[in-house]
């Protein structure tokens, strides 16, 4: 089942859910109950301006102005993977 | 083999508990009061497994809210950014207890309900529990924690499941942990009145499956179906001594809950041992890591990174020996024990409620 992330879309992180950094493996990591998502740069880019204001296409139109590129796929594509994981809603 | 960093510590910080439950995971020989380990210890283990790399904790039990150190333990766990959850049943937790939790920065508070039926859940819990829960749930809503419900299910309450998931809801739980009763420790000596009948188990699944898309988004269920009904098992806790330490009221340092049964185990303590030296070098936690140690029809098999051979515990319990494939797969020669059991409840229905073996239990 797929979740729908469209455009217009204000994601936020699950009430439950942390972003934090994992000294030990020198990651960050989303933590919530009983669980914990390791993330690479781009998704802790990507979390870090889910902040419940933001739609996705001002997610992903900020961090293609930041890295010269157009990230609407991949910003898209990490929501719907979170959103499905309920981690993101 | 690599060698995967911990992500949960389980610290059982007492076998104390007011209740009684016939499957509780704590060990036939409960502690008492006067081994436990103290507050230093507990902040060293702490601190020493985050180093390692857990980002879980559970306070647990018996009852941890029975440690008066409880709000100062889960303080420090804060103040090392672990993701802490209180797993409790709700029994003790005052308003004053509740709100010095939140203040030291506990996020997470698990509460145990035996069943929506009053009579049947104070049968289970051997005592009378279900007003001082309901207590504990407005108080742990009000103050904001994320919010679990935990349920264990068995013959007697699984033809509920459906009342018991809207229950949760009702309760405004983020998440239901709708947990099988495991067949170990007090489990095991129960198992005859707890297994359920096939039949409940089709049905309570179905159930389920319905009420997690209609509370989707509102509150997360987990339900997994019992392994003795499936073909093949789960692995535990994600293999042997890949992910998870549990720490018992005494400083004992397991690889899993069941561990306590496994005579042939050397199991090392906190209080002599670091927290890392425990999961790099001791013989307990390189006991069944990997794959070395396998028979066939496990050493063989493709299934044996996804499922380790299934459960050490269960298969020393039902086979004798901790090694062989655990009895609930389909390729293990001993799978009968498994379905012998599946028939054996005809007519049980007295349980061996939990208790300390003589004096009454310590302060
Ligand atoms: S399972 Fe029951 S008896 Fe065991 S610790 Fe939990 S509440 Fe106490
Ligand atoms: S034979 Fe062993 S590894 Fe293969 S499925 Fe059964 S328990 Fe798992």
């Amino acid at each position: 089942m797929t979740v729908a992330m469209s455009p217009d879309t204000v994601p936020r992180i699950w009430r439950l859910a942390r972003l934090d950094y994992d000294p030990a493996r020198q990651r960050p990591v989303l933590l919530y109950p009983e669980g914990a998502v390791l993330l690479n740069d781009t998704g802790q880019a990507i979390l870090e301006l889910v902040d419940g204001q933001r739609t996705v296409a001002q997610i992903a139109a900020e961090l293609g102005a930041r890295y010269q590129t157009d990230v609407t796929a991949d910003v898209t594509d990490y929501l719907s993977y979170l959103a499905e994981r309920e981690l993101v809603q | 083999m690599t060698m995967e960093r911990p992500t949960t510590l389980l610290a059982e910080l007492t076998h104390r508990c007011p209740l009684h439950c016939p499957y509780c995971s704590n060990p036939l020989d409960l502690l008492r009061a006067e081994h436990e380990i103290g507050t230093d210890d507990w902040k060293r283990v702490f601190t020493e497994a985050r180093e390692l790399g857990v980002l879980q904790l559970g306070l647990s039990g018996g009852e941890p809210l029975i440690r008066k150190d409880l709000e100062e333990l889960a303080g420090h766990a804060r103040s090392l950014g672990l993701y802490t959850t209180l797993v409790t049943s709700g029994l003790g937790l005052t308003r004053k207890r509740a709100e010095a939790l939140r203040a030291a920065g506990l996020e997470h508070v698990q509460v145990s309900v035996q069943d929506v039926d009053p009579a049947t859940a104070e049968r289970i819990a051997g005592t009378s529990s279900v007003k001082q829960k309901q207590a504990a749930i407005a108080l742990v809503k009000e103050l904001g924690f994320a919010f679990s419900i935990n349920v264990v299910l068995h013959r007697a309450n699984l033809d509920r499941i459906g009342e018991i998931i809207d229950y949760a809801a009702g309760c405004g739980a983020d998440r239901l942990e709708l947990a099988n009763t495991q067949y170990y420790g007090w489990g095991l000596k129960n198992r005859a009145t707890l297994m359920p009948r096939r039949e409940q188990v089709l049905a309570a699944k179905e159930i389920a499956q319905d009420r997690i898309l209609r509370y989707k988004g509102r509150m997360q269920i987990t339900f997994v179906l019992p392994d003795y009904f499936e073909e093949l098992p789960k692995a535990c806790y994600g293999g042997w001594g890949r992910y998870y330490i549990v720490v018992s009221p005494d400083g004992k340092a397991l690889p899993c809950h069941g561990a306590y049964a496994i005579p042939s185990l050397e199991l090392p303590s906190v209080r002599e041992h670091s927290v890392q030296w425990i999961w790099h070098e001791s013989s307990a936690f390189q006991a069944y890591r990997g794959d070395d140690w396998m028979k066939e029809p496990c050493r063989s098999c493709p299934r044996k990174t996804v499922d380790f051979g299934g459960c050490r515990c269960q298969a020393l319990a039902l086979t004798g020996d901790a090694a062989n494939t655990d009895p609930v797969c389909m390729l293990s020669p001993r799978r009968n024990v498994i379905d012998e059991a599946l028939h054996e409840h005809a007519g049980a229905d007295e349980y061996a409620y939990r208790d300390y073996a003589a004096e009454p239990q310590g302060a």
